[in-house]
């Protein structure tokens, strides 16, 4: 009984899987994600991603064959992972691999494409260390790292002029280097600011209460901030309750994503200076483009796993239009330098450490029909906010 | 930090026991009386808060509010009863903490429910009504919600302390509690009684959940974070003591909120301490240290042990020769697998990651069936052995081999450590103070980024270029998962496995015949740390890289269900219950989208079938023919 | 030199007086038997000379030398075996594996890993369990015993160590008057034979009466009355504490 049902399981998801490859054989893309753990972010990157196959397929697919995703869910769990990652490359015979939300995923991956010499394209793990310390020939990285998203506030964050800054950030790698580069460039930038306060909180387990008490004691006159998800939500719920934003300005990163500012509804904090996502304002002919077609095929509205999902496709398609095939070496040589068209615009992978150039949204929260928004934007290109080519050379060892 | 600072900072803290007393107090309840170490609890705490959102959403006003809150409780209360009659019931003859397996299959059903009900994204509350605004207290604003937080944690309390004093019903909880024997010679219905005890822990846990909504989201990570907490909560408060649940919830949430209060602190040796990040581990931490000088908790008494009435261990049975013969056949094909397999092929991975998890599961059944030590953070041994060999290959430069010997080392240094105290306790005790060692191994080594890569983790430690080849890892890791199973079987047939099962049976015999208990459990808590150091090793290097996860909770508790899964009283238990657990996530993950409430469904289905494990219940299939 | 000499001995429990100020001695060969009711401080007794509690106060030598403080294990070391009032066996093993491993821990020979408990010798097991009447149900596990057959694996257990000493708590619980004549009588013999000094409890009267060559008469923790069981059933205090009633021990034959 329980071996029938489990062969019924299997051969409905063979079949479903079967009728979705095309007759000649497709470029397959192995995709290795926490889709499961983490939901919010990871469903509207898959319909991204699904969009971005239908039209490149939709339009011949690239270098005379379609391509095809073949998705694994990875528990939130490096070694399963891995294991999947395995699967793909020697059962499904994948072309190339993408993929990843969490850092360490991220980093495990990257070790793993270069292992077994196969292209890597992280797509979402923000950790500097996938393209710097840990980088490698076979790793790509597309979104705009920790320390690209620190560095495009900081100018608005000294132009704010405010002396006493404290910090509040997960307890995590992500957290602490996104407070470090923020420190060490504002410092750069401000000479004579101080830090006055740092909480770093358990990840999904801050006592928001307590937190925003200290943060207030210290009495800064701005706040970092790198909470995200649940934290976020109960840091600015307490922090309004508790007076703390209304005479501290607060810069804040990845706050203006639809992921974390919807949930907040007409709480959004007001006049927090984001990075993140403002896909109901964004005027560009592409961005237009892309949400015109997402919004026809889901009935929703995009949130930046979408962009990130579909971007992640749509570099890959132009990789491997580039190399002309699938072969790994050549593909790792289209990537290098690789101008691609995303949603947000035309960016490129930089030679010399593989991250890509794609940018990001900066601007001011504000409240408008009950719904968190951001105004004041301008799109920063990740381009500009890197450190110089001798400081990443010297942190990225050589290939 | 001024003193006015202080005192609001304590009155945050006692919000946040007053959360934790709601969370906790339930699970107590229905561990005192019915021994389940109910996992689902957390479940049970985020499902209130989605209950109750729902309500508020369409319910508007004061009335609505107030009546949301308390529906969404009552709501996980009648949920809870549902899963004691058509779940519990049916198991709680099986062996020892066999409930926790159906409770965590149940974990994942409820997950992956509500997140095809509710969806993937957090959903925010409104405030309370009257409540939404903030009192100045010494300058500062507190939430008014949180002052009625406060009181409602005192409240809770007196009521359940006057239903547990006042009425029969409390009366048959608190003898229940402690001793099962007496209730049924009482004639009480038994049933009953832990339907209504389930019940109304389930309630409790749901209107903690419910009374949240103000201040936190409704997420789906809410279960796992409430199942933590409430676990030490209740631990250090002693085990189905309600007031001492409520006594540590006061000194968890006060020893946090003093942590965020105090910042970073410069210290005379110019280095600086930064008390907040402490909060990572500050419960663990109180528990060890309360568990360590108080070993039944605060308020707890002796003798919980989780082993139901009425279970007799079965024999070991030395393997007779058609056995060994299977073994011997066993190993031969196992061997044989990369001839009748392609090379390169995936069957090869999975064999790989199924062989660590044997030796993993073995090394914990090890210590849980014959040893009789509950352990909940069984992975930390795994995790140091991990961590020692990725550090010797990637730091020290050693070879495979000699990192392959550091592993155990690994695994045996923290067990010997760690062991020393943890054999002092027993039960759940115990249990919860490995858990307490491992939450802590791992915030260090999450923490350290200059030595372990921090919560990246390490990355690079693939094998010598002579086992690059799948095939040839996959022998290897034959030959060492399979050969330290053996060894471990052979360790249970010497004396010492008999003077082990000898200390589990009875501490007064063993001790009337000369055996000094804590030695013997010493040595096998520090043998089975040492095999599941083995195990972290082999994993290292079959997976390149390794980060803290390595070492986490859900690691440990993987190792717990695939111990129960076969049969915590058999020897090839583990084997079987490590191989159909991995077995079953690889085939349900890879072809279901809502892979997580299957696998649930199968391990609740696999429970239900095999209430003795499998092998175990297989085994007395066979033994009644 | 008596083989085991109590000095002022008190425990008390939470401010109850479960033994307090009780003095004794036992001489090798000797059976005592040790009688009051239940709660009397029997049990507590037992549990302090085998070291599984800490007395308050008092002196236990044994051979001359002080054992307070000591482990059981250590205690059991110098030649102390016991039986429990709840016959405490190992359910998992069989019988004859229970007072194998008795017998190892005597031989030292419990912490070794490699070679099969199977291949170690038995004999001495055996012997054991002839001598107490259990070798037919050697191979049985201990779990499914019945009681009284649970408590004679517990003396062959106790005997494993050749001890000098040997406390039995209630040994005969649980057994039909036949039964408990012949364990009794098994017990007298060892004792005359080895020069054991056997200290026991008992409900049932025959075998106090019948088998101990002096009494010890416990109530609420004190020592009351001791003597040859003439003495002591002749004894009024003994009588009145015993079951209130002066004609408690009426009837009872020797």
């Amino acid at each position: 009984m329980k071996a029938k049902l489990l062969g019924g399981v299997i051969a409905a998801a063979v079949l479903s899987f079967n009728s979705l490859a095309s007759a000649q054989t497709p470029i397959r893309i192995g995709e290795v994600n926490s889709y499961k753990a983490f939901a919010a972010f990871l469903e509207p990157y898959k319909r991204g991603m699904e969009l971005a196959v239908e039209q490149v397929n939709a339009a011949g697919g690239v270098a005379g064959r379609k391509i095809e995703v073949i998705a694994r869910d990875d528990n939130a769990n490096p070694g399963d992972a891995v294991r999947m990652a395995e699967e793909l490359v020697s059962a499904e015979k994948v072309d190339l691999l993408a993929g990843g939300f969490l850092s360490h995923i991220g980093v495990a991956l990257g070790d793993f494409a270069k292992q077994r010499k196969i292209v890597y394209l992280a797509s979402e793990p923000l950790t500097d260390k996938i393209v710097w310390q840990g980088g490698n020939r076979y790793t790509f990285r597309l979104r705009p790292s920790t320390y690209m998203q620190s560095a495009m506030l900081v100018p608005e964050a000294a132009k704010l002029g405010k002396k006493r800054w404290a910090f509040v950030y997960p307890n995590y790698e992500y957290g602490q280097s996104a407070v470090a580069t923020f420190k060490a460039l504002l410092k750069a930038a401000q000479p004579g600011v101080e830090f006055v306060n740092d909480q770093a909180t358990p990840l999904g387990k801050i006592d928001a209460g307590a937190v925003t008490q200290a943060l207030a004691d210290a009495k800064p006159d701005a706040i970092f901030n790198v909470l995200f998800g649940a934290d976020l939500a109960k840091f600015v719920r307490e922090g309004s309750t508790r007076g703390l934003f209304q005479s501290t300005s607060v810069v804040s990163l990845l706050t203006g994503e639809p992921e974390y500012l919807d949930p907040l509804k007409d709480e959004a904090p007001k006049d927090w200076i984001v990075t993140g996502y403002p896909w109901y304002a964004i005027t560009t002919p592409e961005h237009k483009a892309f949400l015109d077609a997402y919004q026809k095929k889901y009935n929703d509205y995009p949130r930046l796993g979408s962009i990130v999902g579909y971007s992640t496709i749509k570099a890959i398609a132009a990789a491997i239009a580039k190399a002309g095939g699938a072969n790994t070496d050549k593909l790792v040589q289209a990537f290098s330098g690789l101008q691609f068209e995303s949603p947000l615009g035309k960016a490129t992978f930089r030679a010399i450490d593989h991250q890509s150039t794609m940018g990001a949204y900066v601007g001011r929260t504000a409240v408008k029909d009950g719904k968190g928004v951001m105004v004041d934007f301008a799109y920063r290109d990740g381009a500009a906010f890197q450190p110089s080519d001798a400081e990443v050379k010297k942190l990225r060892p050589a290939d | 930090m001024s003193l006015s600072g202080l005192f609001v900072q304590a009155l945050n803290g006692l919000a946040a026991a007053s959360t934790l007393f709601l969370l906790a107090s339930g699970l107590s309840l229905i561990f005192g009386v019915t021994r389940i170490v109910n996992f689902a609890h957390g479940s049970f705490y985020m499902l209130g808060a989605y209950v109750a959102w729902s309500l508020t959403d369409r319910l508007q006003g004061a009335i609505g509010f107030w009546f949301s809150i308390i529906a969404g409780a009552a709501a996980i209360g009648v949920i809870g009863m549902i899963v004691e009659l058509t779940i519990m019931r049916r198991i709680y003859r099986a062996p020892e903490l066999f409930q926790l397996l159906a409770t965590f299959a149940l974990t994942l059903v409820i997950k992956d429910a509500t997140l095809a009900l509710w969806g993937a994204e957090d959903l925010l509350g409104p405030r309370a009504p009257g409540l939404a605004g903030a009192i100045t207290i010494l300058d500062r604003r507190v939430p008014q919600y949180d002052l009625a937080l406060i009181a409602s944690g005192p409240l809770v309390l007196l009521a359940l302390q006057l239903l547990l004093t006042r009425t029969r019903w409390g009366v048959l909880v608190r003898a229940a509690t402690q001793d099962r024997q007496m209730v049924a010679a009482l004639g009480v219905n038994q049933a009953v009684l832990f339907t209504s005890v389930f019940a109304l822990g389930a309630a409790l846990a749901g209107l903690g959940g419910a009374l949240q909504l103000p201040r936190e989201p409704a997420g789906l990570s809410m279960d796992m974070t409430a199942i933590g907490d409430a676990f030490v909560v209740v631990v250090v408060g002693g085990m189905g003591s309600i007031p001492g649940a409520f006594v540590a919830a006061l000194l968890i949430a006060e020893v946090k909120a003093l942590c965020i209060a105090l910042g970073d602190w410069q210290t005379p040796l110019g280095f600086i301490v930064a008390f907040p990040k402490f909060t990572l581990v500050a419960e663990f931490a109180v528990m060890a240290i309360v568990l360590i000088l108080r070993p039944w908790g605060l308020m707890g008494r002796p003798d919980t042990t989780i082993r139901p009435q009425g279970s007799t261990s079965s024999l070991l049975t030395q393997p007779g020769t058609r056995q060994s013969w299977f073994i011997a056949g066993f190993a031969l094909l196992l061997f044989a697998a990369p001839l009748l397999v392609e090379a390169r092929s995936y069957t090869l991975v999975f064999g790989i990651d199924v062989l660590t998890a044997v030796l993993f599961a073995a090394s914990l059944h090890f210590l849980m069936g014959p040893g009789g030590m509950h352990s909940f953070g069984h992975a930390a041994y795994f995790g140091l052995g991990a961590y020692a060999a990725a550090l010797c290959a990637k730091a020290l430069n050693w070879p495979m081999w000699a990192a392959l010997v550091a592993a155990p080392a690994g695994g045996l240094i923290g067990a010997i450590l760690f062991g020393w105290f943890c054999v002092r306790l027993s039960g759940v005790y115990l249990a919860m103070l490995t858990l307490a060692f491992s939450q802590i191994v791992w915030s260090v080594v999450y923490q350290w980024d200059g030595l372990t890569g921090g919560s990246n983790g390490i990355v690079g430690v693939w094998p010598s270029s002579w086992y690059s080849s799948k095939a040839a890892f996959y022998c290897l890791a034959v030959i060492v998962c399979g050969g330290a199973t053996l060894l471990l079987r052979r360790i249970l047939f010497a004396p010492f496995g008999y003077a082990m099962r000898a200390a589990r049976d009875s501490v007064a015999r063993s001790e009337a015949i000369g055996l000094d208990v804590r030695r013997i459990q010493w040595i096998a808590f520090s043998i089975a740390g040492a095999f599941a150091g083995l195990a972290g090793g082999l994993f290292a290097f079959s997976k390149g890289s390794i980060s803290p996860e390595t070492l986490g909770v859900s690691r440990s508790i993987d190792g717990l269900v695939m111990v129960l899964l076969g049969g915590v009283d058999t020897i090839s238990g583990p084997i079987v219950g490590a191989a159909v657990f991995l077995f079953l996530q690889d085939q349900i993950a890879r072809h279901v989208e809502y892979w997580r409430a299957i696998l649930g469904l199968f391990i609740l289905a696999l429970v239900l079938l095999f209430p003795a494990g499998i092998v175990g219940t297989i085994r007395a299939w066979t033994l009644r023919r | 030199m008596s083989l085991l000499s109590i000095e002022g001995l008190s425990k008390s429990f939470g401010g109850v007086h479960a033994v307090s100020n009780v003095a004794f001695s036992l001489a090798a060969g000797e059976m005592l038997a040790m009688i009051g009711p239940n709660g009397a401080g029997k049990s507590t007794c037992f549990n302090m000379i085998n070291g599984q509690i800490q007395p308050d106060a008092g002196r236990i030598l044994l051979d001359g030398e002080e054992i307070v403080g000591r482990p059981p294990h250590e205690i059991w070391r110098r030649g102390v075996g016991r039986t429990f009032q709840v016959a405490a066996t190992f359910a998992s093993m069989t019988v004859l594996e229970n007072v194998q491993l008795a017998s190892m821990s005597h031989a030292g020979a419990v912490r070794r890993f490699w070679r099969p408990m199977a291949l170690y010798p038995v004999e001495q097991a055996r012997d054991l369990l002839d001598q107490v009447g259990m070798c037919e149900q050697a191979d049985r596990p201990c779990g499914d015993l019945a009681y009284g057959d649970v408590k004679r694996v517990e003396l062959a257990i106790a005997l494993a160590n050749d001890p000098k000493l040997l406390l039995m708590d209630e040994p005969t619980a649980g057994m039909a008057p036949k039964e408990r004549i012949a364990i009794m009588t098994l017990t007298r013999d060892l004792a005359r034979r080895r020069g054991i000094g056997v200290l026991f409890t008992e409900h049932s009267m025959d075998a106090v009466f019948g088998f101990s060559d002096r009494l010890l008469v416990l109530a609420r923790g004190r020592l009351i009355a001791q003597g040859t069981p003439d003495e002591v059933r002749n004894d009024p205090a003994a009588r009145s504490a015993y079951f209130g009633s002066d004609r408690a021990f009426e009837g009872i034959r020797t």
